[in-house]
């Protein structure tokens, strides 16, 4: 099981843009980070989720 | 018409208030504030208040009637680049408070040369897209920066789903993740303002626990 934002999901295999495609995030407005680290948006086409993985997806909305 | 205090009374009445030892750590620090809207306009004043080291103002646009519901700035600076009009609002609390500022829109490009070498830098950019660019580029490239950035702050009322999470070591978001300008009703200075002192609240508390550590 990955856990993503504190839920877990059978996601572990998948590519994490996929992912991402998959729950319909703008990959413009988010930030990643697994297991404590940020994930390079270059690599989230290349990232293949493991079992275990904590991510945490910060979604950015408007105003300020 | 009274005298401006001099350098030495205003760091004699900032120690009654915040002690000596805490005042000589906030004077050692400096912030970037990226975004001079109602979040940073906020959180500089607030910072300044504290009587922080120095601040590094970076925002593109001017001052507009319609920032004056939830912005620290005033009538009379309509039309005047927010970097000045807070500057000299700065001033006006702190008048030897060191104020860099940089009219400019960060980008991808520029971000290197204008923040590199700051340790602490609060995100408080208005559009998801330069928060999630900035916040990206920061925690990718600058590992030993500390950032503290906002989503999430529109409306009114619910005063308590403003928070502060750690989200990884360095990075801190503020607000309540879901209330956005265009679905919540706009931003209204209460809630704006509840975000931005999260933001300068937690931004002390990193520094003082930095100072700590050196000493």
């Amino acid at each position: 099981m990955v856990k993503v934002n504190g839920e877990p999901k059978k996601i572990q295999g998948i590519l994490l843009d996929q992912y991402l495609t998959d729950e319909g995030y703008q990959t413009d407005r988010i930030a990643v980070e697994c297991n404590g680290k940020i994930v390079p948006k270059a690599e989230y086409g290349s990232k293949v989720l493991q079992d275990k993985d904590v991510l945490e997806i910060v979604s950015f909305v408007g105003g300020g | 018409m009274c005298l401006l205090p001099s350098k030495e009374e205003i760091e004699r009445a900032l120690e009654v208030r915040h002690t000596k030892k805490i005042q000589k750590m906030l004077r050692r620090a400096r912030v970037a504030v990226c975004g001079l809207g109602g979040l940073g306009s906020n959180i500089a004043v607030a910072l300044a208040r504290c009587g922080i080291g120095g601040l590094h103002l970076i925002d593109f646009d001017c001052v507009d009637l319609t920032n004056l519901n939830r912005q620290q700035y005033f009538a009379s600076q309509i039309g005047m680049p927010k970097t000045e009009a807070l500057k000299q609002l700065l001033l006006s609390i702190d008048p030897y408070l060191p104020v860099q500022t940089d009219q400019v829109r960060l980008t991808e490009k520029n971000i290197a040369k204008l923040l590199s070498g700051e340790r602490y830098i609060c995100e408080a950019f208005d559009r998801p897209k330069a928060k999630a660019m900035l916040t990206n580029y920061v925690l990718e490239h600058f590992p030993e920066t500390y950032l503290v950035g906002a989503s999430g702050m529109a409306g009114y009322g619910h005063s308590n789903r403003i928070r502060t999470r750690e989200i990884v070591s360095h990075y801190y978001l503020c607000g309540d993740g879901v209330s956005d300008e265009k679905t919540c009703g706009g931003l209204m200075a209460p809630r704006v303002m509840l975000c931005a002192a999260h933001q300068a609240n937690q931004m002390l508390e990193i520094i003082i626990k930095e100072e700590r550590e050196k000493i």
